[in-house]
């Protein structure tokens, strides 16, 4: 299987999309929130690699070409962001305000729950960054001394948990306006929950894809500022 | 030819983000200098959004589908994960939903605030 699998250049993406398509089709059936199609088609691809006995990197070499869209895909966030520049003016310090709040409770969150949980210094460095975008998230923990690899996993369940859950939040929270729903979701989960927010609606997506670059810019600045408590 | 031409640009916008990328030393992904420039571009007028918005709303749809072999390969990373996964269970959803709530509180709170004053922020 993995001799077939390694000399394949569509079965990563085959298997990828095919799993994706399957979580869409469960979502509609069930509409719950649990089945989400991103987090479904990961526990499928998942299984069915254990199952086959397939190598990741075998998996891996073929569905490259899906993460290698994925710089492409950021730099057109540009594009709703731009439909919506107009409530982006009026809303400056909405942005500045919120998305500051927003970056410098993670940062605090990341700094008490490493006491509470006793993670270690290194540890707590690498989670630091941990609400924002793969990409920003791995150089920064890796640059404060952390583990990029356990950077990127974090992140990345952070920001399924966001897609997920982002709906049951702003409603427990009484989040409702649009402006707020999608600073708050680009936010706490990046791109993979702007995903989430783009499917609420234009205004909330292109709030999101805003979050998730100033954010980002944000948590460059302050997370070398926090990664000197030490925990 | 719509798509092509549509494709180039930013395509060709995120090898300049990589360029920029390679001579500024900042832990700023080239994708975010990338969104940058496009922006740039949009609001200057350089650029008409119709120029690249068939292939953007295209490839901001099937975004979700990039992240699944990222995500498939925290199969890999499960050992250097292992000895904490159960404290990380604990930490990554307390952290989420007070950062998400915090953020959307504050934001809701001065958009509600400004409404009442008579700012207009209508969309």
């Amino acid at each position: 299987m993995n001799d077939l699998v390694q000399h394949s250049a569509y079965f990563g993406v085959v298997i990828s999309v095919a799993a994706y398509a399957l979580g869409i089709l469960i979502k509609k059936k069930f509409k719950l929130a649990i089945f989400n199609p991103l987090f479904l088609s990961i526990i499928f691809i998942i299984a069915f690699l254990l199952a086959g006995d397939i190598e990741y990197a075998n998996y891996e070499k073929s569905a490259n070409l899906l993460s290698y869209l994925l710089t492409p895909a950021t730099v057109c966030l540009a594009v709703p962001l731009y439909r919506q520049i107009e409530v982006l003016k009026k809303n400056k310090l909405v942005v500045l305000l919120g998305l500051g709040s927003g970056v410098v409770s993670s940062l605090v969150t990341v700094f008490i729950l490493s006491i509470l949980l006793g993670f270690s210094n290194e540890m707590f460095v690498t989670l630091l960054p941990k609400s924002v975008t793969t990409a920003i998230g791995m150089e920064v923990a890796s640059e404060l001394g952390g583990d990029s690899t356990i950077a990127a996993a974090v992140i990345i369940v952070t920001g399924i948990v966001g897609n997920m859950s982002a709906d049951i939040i702003c409603r427990v929270f009484r989040i409702k306006d649009p402006v707020a729903i999608g600073l708050a979701v680009g936010c706490s989960s990046h791109a993979v929950g702007t995903a989430r927010a783009l499917e609420m609606g234009e205004v909330q997506g292109a709030m999101s894809s805003l979050a998730v670059a100033v954010s980002g810019i944000m948590t460059v600045i302050l997370a070398p500022l926090f990664s000197m408590l030490s925990v | 030819m719509r798509y092509i031409f549509e494709f180039c640009i930013i395509a060709a916008i995120s090898f300049v983000a990589e360029v920029i990328k390679y001579f500024l030393p900042l832990p700023v992904p080239a994708s975010i200098y990338g969104l940058i420039i496009m922006l740039i571009l949009l609001i200057s007028g350089v650029l008409k959004v119709e120029k690249v918005s068939a292939v953007a709303d295209f490839l901001i749809k099937i975004m979700p589908l990039m992240f699944i072999p990222a995500v498939v390969g925290l199969v890999e990373s499960y050992t250097a994960i292992k000895p904490i996964v159960i404290r990380l269970i604990i930490f990554v959803p307390v952290s989420t939903v007070v950062v998400m709530g915090v953020c959307g509180r504050v934001a809701q709170a001065i958009r509600t605030r400004q409404k009442r004053q008579g700012v207009d922020i209508d969309e």
